[in-house]
């Protein structure tokens, strides 16, 4: 075994790593799909799905089932290629930016030096499946929606860069290794209370979640952008926006909650504990809240919280420098 | 890192032909995109990778958004097509093609006869460097670009609004009466992008 060196066995860790967190992030994200079905259930006082297996978990066999032999229809009136591109890109962005996550003080993928401005560029890129999916389609209904989720996304990405830059300055890195070792003593929650706010409500508005889902509104646009898919294609939205969910559960567990950090319990079982929180919360608003008008969303984000994150940044910026030691 | 820089570059220069070349708005579009991409993994490449995160952000991810929504909304059929394979004659093209090229040789002859110094390695720079050098010897630049910035911002919130509009506002806040036409008019709002953002928070 002489090519077995130290630094391939560091390779073969780091594949090995890589490949159980992209799996655990789909694994968890086909999960959801039963698991918000039986917590909908719950918090509105009916069953949900309990007749496949125990509790019905096996449910998502059958829907996995049902989506894979399901046609793959390609409506004649549609543009093939991008109808095709639009849920792979859908799908490859958000799983994309799990790269940057630390999961424990030593699983992550990987440590880059700009980790969350790399998660801003995928999200980013994450609008053109909404907008190649609208327009390909070639139906009406679909470019609404697609026209929807690009004004929405695109103006509520703006200040969640802004309600993070609160975090990064307090951190002073980019780095999420970074971020969440400088939460070991105070979780950020409580400096940059406003930042996680309009972080929290960005994070909805971009994955599409309710309330923020106008660009699929069943009873207006029929189902909005993906209304031509079917089978697999389909799946992978349906998957995608759950990866979503997870997604910005764990960057609100790093970035606001200290990540891995809390008392007794291994680290692993903090991180996922925190992040099945967020990931229930999401699925109580949808539970719990109507859909506001689509013209109301805009305007909340632009006259509420673009205001409110500016306040929060300046006014972060101003206490570091008068606490910081000077030159500092 | 040398492989890196020269695939990215020889995709960033294909995908910009495919722009040009491209008769289809929204393909060329794509296109574009996979260029602003490349681009990016050779600010990567070269050690920047501050420079190529914010170009995916910036250019792919706000700018180009805003390219293809406008062209989705003007639906461009079969017809655009033909106008632009039209354009797109050798006669048109032939001219300034061969004069590029002669600048191109010049370029070339320059770039392996001298030595241009730089060389691809590992380094990389930091985001805390790049901000140090932008607040320290380049702030008056930086302070000229936000003043720019800003007077676009106040520029375009002005023109965005119109006295029809407004009178039109004011007849929707009576409540009940905006539920109907308030969805369209939002989303031919966000059509001209900057304009109507600026204006949608002064409202």
């Amino acid at each position: 075994m002489s090519w077995w060196t130290p630094q391939v066995a560091a390779i073969a860790f780091a594949l090995f790593q890589a490949v159980v967190i992209l799996l655990a992030a789909v694994g968890a994200a086909a999960l959801l799909t039963m698991v918000e079905r039986r917590l909908l259930g719950l918090w509105q006082d009916r069953h949900g799905p309990n007749r496949v297996g125990p509790f019905g978990v096996l449910q998502i066999v059958a829907d996995m089932l049902k989506i894979v032999f399901k046609e793959d229809w390609i409506p004649p009136f549609a543009d093939r290629g991008l109808f095709v591109l639009a849920p792979a890109i859908a799908m490859a962005s958000l799983l994309l930016s799990f790269m940057v996550i630390p999961i424990t003080p030593s699983w992550g993928v990987a440590d880059l030096h700009i980790g969350l401005l790399f998660f801003f560029a995928m999200a980013g890129i994450n609008v053109y499946a909404v907008l190649f999916a609208g327009w390909s389609s070639g139906n009406k209904y679909a470019l609404l929606g697609a026209m929807r989720a690009s004004a929405q996304t695109l103006s509520y990405e703006v200040f969640m860069g802004l309600s993070l830059m609160g975090v990064v300055a307090m951190a002073g890195s980019f780095n999420m290794r970074e971020i969440v070792a400088a939460q070991e003593t105070l979780w950020f929650i409580v400096p940059q209370f406003f930042g996680f706010c309009t972080f929290l409500v960005a994070g909805i508005a971009v994955t599409h979640r309710h309330p923020f889902d106008q660009p699929e509104a069943e009873q207006e646009l029929a189902d909005g952008y993906h209304i031509e898919y079917s089978g697999m294609k389909w799946g992978m939205f349906f998957v995608g926006e759950y990866v979503g969910i997870v997604l910005v559960s764990a960057l609100m567990v790093t970035l606001f909650l200290g990540g891995w950090h809390g008392p007794w319990l291994p680290p692993i079982v903090w991180f996922l504990l925190k992040t099945a929180v967020f990931v229930g919360f999401f699925i109580l608003l949808r539970a719990a809240l109507p859909r506001p008008r689509y013209d109301a969303v805009m305007s909340f984000g632009w006259k509420v919280c673009l205001p409110l994150t500016l306040i929060n940044l300046l006014v972060t910026g101003a206490l570091i420098l008068i606490f910081s030691p000077a030159g500092g | 890192m040398e492989i890196a820089f020269y695939l990215s570059a020889v995709v960033a220069v294909l995908a910009t032909l495919g722009v040009i070349t491209g008769t289809h708005p929204v393909h060329a579009l794509l296109y574009l995109i996979v260029s602003l991409i490349a681009v990016a993994l050779v600010f990567f490449a070269l050690g920047a990778p501050f420079a190529g995160a914010l170009e995916v952000i910036v250019y792919a991810g706000a700018i180009m958004v805003l390219f293809v929504f406008v062209v989705m909304m003007l639906n461009l059929g079969e017809s655009t097509a033909q106008q632009e394979r039209a354009w797109l004659r050798p006669r048109t093209w032939l001219g300034p093609a061969v004069l590029s090229s002669v600048l191109l040789l010049v370029l070339l002859t320059s770039l392996i006869g001298a030595d241009v110094g730089g060389r691809i390695h590992g380094d990389t720079l930091t985001a805390k460097a790049v901000g140090t050098l932008l607040f320290g010897p380049y702030l008056v630049v930086v302070e000229l670009a936000a003043m720019l910035l800003l007077a676009a911002l106040v520029a375009a919130s002005h023109l965005g609004r119109s006295e029809a509009h407004d009178e039109a506002g004011a007849v929707r806040h009576v409540p009940g009466t905006r539920t109907a036409d308030g969805r369209g008019r939002a989303a031919s709002e966000r059509a001209t992008g900057d304009a109507a953002s600026s204006k949608e928070s002064e409202r």
